[in-house]
């Protein structure tokens, strides 16, 4: 019975962990559809976001809602000026200067940010807008930052869905990310849609660095490099260019991450990621999820 | 007789030079001024610019400072003490106050025959490695040995508990070093280790080893870790309704703590080396000070910081001409130096014997509960 509640508990912290990878994990996959990029500065673009809800609450005290809607705005701002600068005069360049450029873009965020008279690289406390209230549920403790993670991420999948297959703009992308050349011989302004693309793509980690900050409330310029890298992994385990197999790779990787913790041990986790990683490449290179025709 | 009149003429330029203008030597500080501990680095900062200040007045040397940021970084540290070494060319550094970067940086000092006087770092492998006494390496703080029997102790005495869980860094020399010492004393003295975990120095997730200790009920946890990552983990221990009483180490002693674990870690115990509660007359003087000119109450690492630095600004008077090497010697015999934080005599490893005092978190800041003598 202990056993069991434990692993309930588990679980919860398991999810509240993946929801935030699965918000940064479709960042990576959308880009990733529309441009064959892996955008290696949107963990920084995440950083990006907490700093700002970090300014606007603590500096300014501006209510929660608005804290999310312009986050959301600077974050798509800032992947938009970066997809502009950064990618655009390379789309028809080698797939390999894409890379490397953006590894460029995200050191070069990390570094440019962590000036002293930007962001500061200093380890700052986030502060909660609201206070922590515990759910004592028998089994399991719930937070009710874990009922706020998990409603906003819950309600940004289902918009994130309808955009995606229910609008003008989602099919745009659907067929952009399908066949580029055809998708602008059809009348489909490629340029507008990828843009556009990278704003979403870019909004969804902004609300992934608010709920960051909330659960873990410090923050640093290189706060994104390891969430990051692992929801790249998730990305790469659920299929990479598909939406729904992110979501459920960020979870994956959340759930995994935190059972090696709670039953293995603490210090094998990050290698355990990894391991995945690897195999994943090896078995099923095109995801849990993925077509292989996609993949060629 | 033309060569005579210009060497005489020299000779007394040089003498007047002596008389009128002291000889000035160079003294570095390497401190995290910014990064994930940079309230230690402040406080270090401004004390040891205090004490340069304080020792300016009498001294025989003009000093000239240099100051560089390691970030809490061992590679910036291990940069920093290179271009201190070899571009300014300083006589002796203070710090770095982290064991994990003065660690690296001590393998500097050694090489290039500078003398380094660390004020906080507490790990044994600063100043001896695989039983080689660094012989440039000094430090004005006790070692970590001591430091987590002291805490294992008061736990069994004084908290009378008999469970408890250990968290720690495993990539951090001064937390692994403190998590072993406890465990073993804390066994040793028939307590049991319900928990020994650990984790990686960017974690901010401690879900599945909060949720773990839950289980274990331990009726106190042991976290040996800097201010920021162990307000963290305390806040989500709480969060997880885990009520187990804390205690934490040096590294715990910031203003920054509270503001980062909010009230949750409010009644938390963590071993330190001073307390600004000190009644004696030089711990008073310099508290004293200190507040007028930075209007805050200093801290254990400003407290330590002035010692180091005037342990070498004091032993820099008493050696004939100021080398490196004669400075090491001199510092080396170091005996009964009146200290903010005590009586300062170094041992055959050049580290200080002191005693340590336990304190507890308040709404205000630490107060004062107990010395424990060495």
């Amino acid at each position: 019975m202990e056993l069991l509640a434990y692993t309930i508990q588990q679980t919860i912290n398991g999810l509240q962990l993946g929801a935030i990878y699965a918000l940064i994990a479709l960042g990576y996959t959308m880009v990733y559809g529309v441009l064959r990029l892996i955008n290696f500065a949107h963990g920084d673009i995440f950083m990006f976001g907490a700093f700002v809800a970090y300014y606007l609450i603590a500096k300014w005290q501006v209510p929660l809602p608005l804290v999310f809607v312009i986050t959301m705005a600077a974050t798509a701002l800032l992947g938009l000026l970066v997809e502009r600068v950064a990618y655009k005069p390379l789309r028809s360049a080698p797939k390999i200067s894409l890379l490397i450029t953006a590894v460029g873009v995200s050191l070069f965020l990390e570094y440019f940010l962590s000036l002293q008279s930007i962001f500061t690289p200093n380890y700052i406390a986030f502060p909660r807008p609201f206070d922590v209230v515990s759910h004592d549920l028998g089994p399991a403790v719930v937070t009710n930052i874990q009922v706020i993670i998990f409603a906003v991420t819950g309600a940004s999948l289902v918009l994130l869905y309808l955009l995606v297959y229910r609008t003008k703009h989602g099919r745009a992308m659907r067929a952009v990310s399908h066949n580029r050349e055809t998708a602008a011989l059809m009348g489909i302004n490629v340029d507008g849609t990828i843009s556009f693309t990278f704003a979403v793509g870019t909004a969804c980690a902004g609300i992934g660095g608010i709920l960051y900050g909330f659960a873990y409330p410090q923050i640093n310029v290189f706060m994104g490099v390891m969430p990051g890298v692992k929801s790249f992994i998730a990305a790469v385990l659920g299929g990479i260019g598909l939406v729904h197999g992110a979501v459920l790779g960020g979870l994956v990787i959340g759930l995994s991450e935190v059972f090696v913790s709670a039953f293995v041990s603490s210090t094998l986790r990050d290698g355990l990621i990894f391991i995945i990683l690897l195999v994943v490449l090896l078995v099923r290179p095109s995801g849990l999820f993925g077509k292989r025709s996609e993949k060629v | 007789m033309k060569k005579t009149f210009l060497l005489a003429l020299a000779l007394s330029i040089l003498g007047s030079a002596s008389v009128q203008a002291k000889q000035t030597v160079k003294i570095g500080l390497i401190a995290p001024l910014t990064g994930d501990v940079k309230t230690f680095g402040e406080s270090s900062r401004n004390a040891f610019l205090m004490a340069v200040d304080d020792y300016g007045k009498s001294g025989r040397y003009a000093i000239g400072t240099v100051i560089v940021d390691d970030r809490n970084d061992p590679t910036e540290g291990t940069n920093g003490a290179l271009k201190l070494t070899t571009q300014d060319k300083v006589l002796a550094f203070v710090g770095p106050l982290t064991s994990k970067v003065a660690i690296p940086v001590s393998e500097v000092a050694t090489n290039h025959k500078v003398p380094m006087v660390t004020e906080a770092a507490t790990s044994p492998k600063v100043t001896v490695y695989n039983g080689k006494r660094k012989p440039y390496v000094f430090r004005a703080c006790f070692i970590d040995p001591f430091q987590g029997r002291v805490a294992a102790t008061f736990a069994l005495a004084d908290l009378k508990v008999k469970t408890a869980a250990v968290l720690y860094d495993v990539g951090n020399d001064y937390s692994r070093g403190l998590a072993a010492v406890f465990k073993s004393v804390f066994e040793a003295g028939k307590g049991s280790v319900v928990a020994y975990e650990s984790y990686q120095k960017d974690d901010v997730d401690f879900s599945a080893l909060t949720t773990k200790i839950r289980l274990k009920k331990p009726e106190l946890i042991f976290i040996p870790d800097y201010y920021n990552k162990a307000g963290l983990i305390v806040r989500q221990l709480r969060e997880k309704a885990v009520a187990s009483a804390l205690i934490g180490t040096d590294g715990w002693d910031s203003p920054d703590l509270l503001k980062i674990a909010g009230n949750t870690i409010v009644g938390g115990y963590f071993t330190n080396h001073y307390s600004p509660e000190r009644k004696d007359a030089v711990a008073q003087r310099f508290i004293k000070k200190y507040k007028e000119k930075h209007g805050a109450v200093p801290d254990a690492l400003a407290a330590l910081t002035y010692d180091a630095a005037m342990i070498i600004l004091q032993t820099l008077d008493k050696i004939e001409t100021p080398t490196p090497d004669g400075l090491m010697k001199s510092l080396s015999r170091l005996k009964d130096f009146q200290g903010v934080t005590g009586t300062i005599s170094f041992d055959k490893n050049g580290d200080a014997i002191k005693s340590a005092v336990i304190l507890r978190v308040d709404k205000d800041g630490p107060r004062y509960v107990t010395t424990v003598k060495p």
